[in-house]
């Protein structure tokens, strides 16, 4: 009985969405309820009328009446079907709608961490394929369940009036049923969930194949992605055909039982009539009422299936709404008085959440001033795209802290934090607006001249002067519903996009590696005059990088080795020498480029 | 192509001109026939099982006036017989309804699944094979929102629609028989209904189409959000771009919300309106009736026969527009994944392919000229032969159609005119799988899917053992990280190798490629994000693979696997605007304006005043 409650308890979770439209779905449900009432009256009346009003010597305003009163019912019938309909569409649409935007909006809630472990095609499924189902349940399965559990209950209170012996068999084929029921439940619910799921991993693999459809075509590699596409489809399509397995088991259950108990009472009731102790009236009246609520027992199969996977539905849903954004402000979050920009980490270490055992970043010490641009450097792997992405708290620390102006980042507001911290990553994400919207992105003010000079001057400084002669010059639309841009041009753009903000922190994760030579010197020369007055953090993996930078922070195996000067790190420092030393100096033949590669590992021993 | 809707052109459009919505509902229904048509016999069992099955539940009613009528008046005369038949056929009716239920039940899905698994496939395969030129504009969002949302409403339709169309239809005409059979007169008054009834669903057929399009483009818009804010979380967030989203999303949802109730009313007049057409028939002949009753012409009890039988009819009506409800939301989604389905890849495999198993690597532009569709020329005439083995570099500003050529040979674009060949064959002329062996590119963007580190460098070659795929990341220098990784080669990438930094990820995809061992080796900024140490370690592997003796690379002390040797050298052309790359390498493009201004050794360049000489110059002063 545990499980049936976990079905209640996941069903009475949509208790608070639903609760506004309650009046309504009643409504709806009473609309239902009476038009199947009016369905079921009109022959009863028809009969009626016909035995009565119209045998012999009827009139012809009798004839008149009754067709009046068939058309009346009629058009009663009609009317609350398409009342239940009104009475509810709205509400559960709005329900569904608004279900959908606060997942979206949870979602962008939820730190990075949660979504490099969910795909996209497995939170699409949720948006949009679960709550479908669930408003279609609310609007449609979960009322005619109702209705028809309530056709079925009077229908047997009718019977026990007729026949109590009758009645009775017929009830027993309803232990069966329902003792069946529980254990289809238990199945069903299983085979639903994981249909739910497959489709969901389905969409992700979707995703995966169009996004990287680069890689697949260079590789002639479209045969095995389709063989894994296939794979999955192929078990969603048993997982679907063992769903309907059950379904099938259990309607022939709903259909065999009750049936099996009409027989019983067929042969039962004769004989009952013939040693008298049932009048034929009452037999053929029962057996009537039997074929009433014939068809809605067999529906019950459809609408529990359609119950069982509502409820799986709703438990996907909510379990992405039950995950804890671990990244929030405080309460009453702080902030320095005036912002300088002075960045510190304080013994920093951090891991990812399932990897706890292996640090990426451990014990970082490091201060940058105001102003001060810091380049980090280190072999990939080294932890510096991990160090970037703790300041603006799209991951937090594990231990130790980070602090602005000496106020730790957790008691900062996220979204004021993420104000004063812009950021240019690698991965140079555009959104499918235009150009304009997409740099002026982290800007602030809402002059539009200040803005439109703010834009010229961002765009200049990154030397992303391709933009103006776009197709439709800064209002051409970009990213992915838009022209694609070379990967350079996309780089120029985000750099814009991260100098446009005017933060008080900027973070570049080598921002210039697609940038060709010249390109990255004009860029470098504007940049300094910006990075003059910001406290930059920069990664760099070129001389040319570095030079940017006031100083330098060597990192190796998540520790902070040294800082200082590049001309210092230079001099003093063989690990530097090996990452940041230009191959320029290397001898070009290969096999001595070999064994000075061997000198420098040792160095870095 | 003469209709403007063709293919996904115009796919963001509802409001259709009357021969293009005729157009893409002619190529809906023919999506459809061609998916029923390799499962027709299973639709046909299905639809008799149906049938039977609904024999069976109308047999039970039948044995029961049986029963009553005959069974009893003889079991009062002391014969049993009767009534054990009756109760003997009961039991079997019984059985055969429940079997029969069970049956079609399983048979539906049968046959629903096959035929989504069957779309599925095909969606997929043809989005494979269309060329990037496509995928560049028409966005992944869309791709599953036809691989998702637009399925979903197929399914919808084959899950419930068919089996209950065809009970229904039969059951509407067995009674129209007793009808008839009853009273014909009444029965013309029952078949006028059907008058209406079709004026109500032209009606219904012509605003539910515009509807259910309606529906699609939002869903897909909506979809397209949702995807584009998902995969692009990590600058959503960096940049405060969640209210704006959300708001954004909040109108999309309601588009959609819109788009539905529009939709669902629309049927909420439909299904009430069929059965007002159905209540006020059984009026009109309780009245026809009612009169002939009174004059005598009809006896009461077949009038109430008559009724009853009225009323029945009437009944599976609502199945019927539930099933056209289906049908016509399945056809507008149909519509949209048909005209994914028509788009012709702009880069198609050969009729009759030249068979080329193993490359020397010998590349040739032959009077190559190239454009955008119908975009200004990039490349104007362009010859240029590069011989076997030869590692090239390509040089040039930003935009100089460096990545053109590179993807002309990989062939992701094909030549306007003229012909890129592969030891004197045109690409054209290669099959896929033998294109693609010997010619490998690898770009800066590295993706990596979902599935472990070894599933991803095994991409190059699925069928290398782990030995190799081990050997290829320790020939590029991939093999120490990856070892610190949580669980080495088998670690989960996740989603986009969200933690593997770019530079890990790019030494992946040069594992890959390095596995792949391709004749012809296209990197494009492929080091980009490499640091110095790794890009060395890369070089040496490269110069190692390049060379035709795999394993050379500092790390990798494993002895390279066999079958490598059979090649000498391999051809490269490399992107890349750091100087230690192009000096490498035996001969530099300088490519200016599509055209390659420049041609030489890099030591003869370097020596000479031209814009290499500038660029060197330019690469040493960055060099501090």
């Amino acid at each position: 009985m545990a499980k049936q409650s976990s079905f209640f308890r996941s069903v009475s979770r949509l208790y608070p969405h639903v609760k506004p439209v309650l009046p309504r779905l009643f409504l709806g449900l009473l609309s239902a309820l009476l038009a199947s009432v009016v369905a079921l009256a009109i022959p009863q009346v028809l009969r009626g009328l016909i035995n009565d009003s119209l045998g012999p010597g009827a009139t012809v305003e009798a004839v008149w009446g009754s067709a009046g009163l068939i058309l009346a019912l009629g058009v009663a019938e009609a009317v609350l079907v398409a009342l239940r309909r009104t009475f509810v569409i709205n509400p559960a649409t709005t329900v569904e709608t608004r279900m959908r935007v606060s997942l979206y909006g949870h979602l962008q809630d939820l730190p990075v961490s949660f979504h490099d472990r969910w795909g996209s095609g497995q939170l699409l499924s949720r948006a949009m394929t679960d709550l479908n189902f669930i408003r279609r349940w609310m609007a449609f399965g979960a009322i005619m369940l109702v209705v028809t559990t309530l056709t079925v209950v009077i229908g047997v209170i009718v019977m026990f009036t007729m026949s109590w012996q009758l009645a009775l068999i017929f009830l027993a084929a309803a232990g069966p049923v329902m003792v069946y029921g529980f254990r289809f439940r238990t199945r069903f619910s299983k085979v639903a969930r994981r249909s739910q799921d497959q489709a969901g991993d389905l969409a992700t693999t979707v995703e995966e194949s169009v996004h990287g459809i680069r890689v697949l075509k260079a590789f002639g590699r479209s045969r095995e992605a389709l063989e894994t596409f296939n794979g999955q489809a192929e078990e969603l399509r048993q997982t679907e055909i063992a769903k309907a397995r059950h379904q099938a088991v259990f309607s022939m259950v709903v259909t065999l039982l009750p049936e099996l108990a009409l027989g019983a009472g067929l042969v039962t009731g004769i004989m009952l009539a013939a040693s008298g102790q049932l009048s034929i009236g009452s037999l053929v009246a029962f057996f009537a009422t039997a074929a009433v609520i014939a068809a809605p027992v067999e529906f019950s199969g459809m609408l529990l299936a359609m119950a069982l996977t509502a409820k799986t539905a709703l438990d996907r849903h909510f379990e992405v709404m039950d995950s804890q954004n671990t990244i929030t402000g405080p309460a009453d979050p702080r902030r320095p008085a005036d912002v300088k920009g002075a960045l510190s980490f304080n013994n920093v270490t951090f891991a990812f959440d399932d990897a706890p055992d292996k640090p990426v970043l451990e014990d970082v010490r490091l201060d940058i001033c105001p102003g001060e641009t810091m380049a980090l450097v280190g072999i990939t792997g080294s932890g510096k795209s991990a160090l970037l992405q703790l300041v603006p708290r799209l991951y937090d620390v594990t231990a130790g802290s980070i602090e602005l102006d000496g106020v730790d980042l957790r008691e900062f507001s996220v979204e004021e934090l993420r104000t004063l911290v812009a950021v240019a990553f690698e991965d140079t994400t555009l959104f499918s607006s235009s150009v304009r919207d997409n740099v002026l992105l982290g800007v602030v003010s809402e002059d539009t001249d200040t803005r439109e000079k703010i834009l010229a001057e961002a765009l200049d400084t990154a030397q992303a002067h391709f933009a103006y002669s776009l197709p439709e010059g800064l209002d051409t639309l970009i990213g992915e519903e838009g022209l694609s841009l070379s990967g350079g041009q996309r780089q120029r753009l985000a750099l814009a996009r991260a100098i446009a903000a005017a933060p008080a922190v900027l973070v570049l994760d080598d921002p210039l590696s697609a940038l060709d030579v010249n390109t990255e010197e004009l860029v470098e020369n504007r940049l300094r005059e910006v990075l003059a007055g910001t406290t930059t953090l920069i990664v760099a993996h070129r001389p040319s990088t570095v030079a940017l930078a006031d100083r330098v922070a060597l990192l190796e195996d998540g520790h902070i080795a040294a800082v200082g000067t590049h001309a210092e790190l230079l001099a003093g420092n063989g690990h530097y020498r090996h990452v940041i030393a230009s191959l320029e100096t290397e001898p070009r033949d290969l096999d001595s480029e070999l064994s000075a590669l061997d000198d420098a590992e040792e160095v870095s021993r | 192509m003469s209709n403007t809707a063709f293919g996904t052109a115009n796919e963001d459009n509802a409001n259709l001109s009357k021969s293009d919505s005729k157009a893409v509902r002619r190529r809906s229904l023919a999506l459809l026939g061609s998916l029923i048509r390799p499962v027709r016999l299973r639709f046909w069992l299905t639809i008799a099982t149906v049938v039977l099955s609904q024999a069976a539940r109308v047999a039970g009613p039948a044995l029961i006036a049986f029963g009553i009528d005959h069974a009893l008046p003889a079991l009062r005369a002391g014969n049993s017989l009767p009534l054990v038949l009756a109760g003997v056929a009961y039991l079997i009716a019984a059985l055969a309804a429940a079997g029969l239920t069970a049956l079609y039940v399983t048979s539906t899905a049968a046959l629903s699944q096959a035929m989504l698994l069957d779309l599925r496939l095909w969606v997929f395969r043809h989005t494979q094979r269309l060329s990037l030129e496509f995928h560049e504009k028409y966005t992944s969002g869309r791709i599953i929102a036809r691989q998702t949302s637009d399925l979903e409403a197929l399914r919808e339709l084959l899950d419930s629609g068919v089996s209950s169309l065809a009970s229904g239809l039969l059951f509407m005409l067995f009674t129209a028989v007793t009808v008839f059979a009853l009273d014909w007169r009444s029965g013309l008054v029952v078949l006028a209904a059907a008058v209406p009834m079709f004026f109500l669903a032209r009606w219904y057929q012509k605003h539910s189409q515009m509807a259910f399009r309606q529906s699609r483009v939002v869903s897909a818009r909506l979809i397209v959000h949702f995807i584009e804010t998902m995969t692009g979380i990590r600058a959503v967030k960096a940049f405060r771009k969640e209210r704006e989203n959300a708001g954004r999303y909040g109108e999309l949802a309601e588009d959609y919300r819109r788009a539905t109730v529009r939709s669902i009313n629309l049927n909420g007049v439909f299904q009430p309106g069929l059965v007002l057409i159905g209540n006020v028939c059984v009026a009109a002949v309780l009245l026809f009736g009612g009169f002939r009753v009174l004059t005598g012409d009809l006896a009461v009890g077949v009038l109430l026969a008559l009724m009853l039988s009225t009323k029945r009819f009437f009944q599976p009506v609502d199945q019927m527009a539930m099933f056209y409800n289906s049908f016509q939301s399945a056809q507008a989604a149909l519509e949209k994944v048909s005209g994914l389905l028509e788009e012709v890849p702009t880069v198609r495999p050969p009729r009759n392919a030249v068979e080329l198993r193993d490359a020397r690597g010998a590349v040739e532009f032959r009077n190559v000229e190239f454009r955008y569709g119908t975009g200004p020329l990039i490349i104007p005439t362009l010859n240029l032969a590069i011989p076997a083995g030869q590692t090239v570099a390509l040089v040039g500003q930003t935009g100089a159609g460096k990545s053109t050529l590179a993807k002309l040979i990989a062939r992701f674009y094909d030549v306007s005119a003229g012909s890129v060949m592969l030891d004197g064959v045109d690409v054209r002329q290669l099959a896929t799988a033998d294109l693609r062996r010997n010619i490998v590119m690898v770009t800066q963007e590295a993706f990596l899917f979902s599935g472990s580190v070894a599933d991803n460098i095994a991409l190059g070659r699925p069928e290398a053992p782990r030995e190799e795929i081990e050997a290829a990341a320790k020939a590029v220098g991939a093999h120490e990280f990856i070892m610190e990784l949580p669980e080495g080669y088998d670690t989960d990438v996740n989603k986009r190798g969200g933690r593997v930094s770019a530079g890990q990820r790019q030494l992946i995809s040069f594992a890959r490629a390095f596995l792949a061992r391709p004749a012809v080796l296209i990197l494009d900024e492929a080091t980009s994000s490499l640091d110095i140490p790794s890009e060395r370690l890369v070089q040496s592997g490269l110069a190692g693979l390049l060379r035709g003796t795999d394993g050379t690379g500092p790390a990798a002390d494993s002895p390279a696997a066999d079958g490598t040797s059979r090649r000498t050298a391999r051809t490269a052309l490399i992107i890349a605007h750091r100087l230690s790359t192009v000096e490498t390498a035996d001969r530099v493009l300088v490519v200016h304006d599509g055209q390659v201004v420049e041609d030489g050794t890099p030591d003869e360049l370097i020596g000479g005043n031209g814009r290499f000489a500038r660029l060197h110059s330019a690469w040493k002063d960055s060099l501090v």
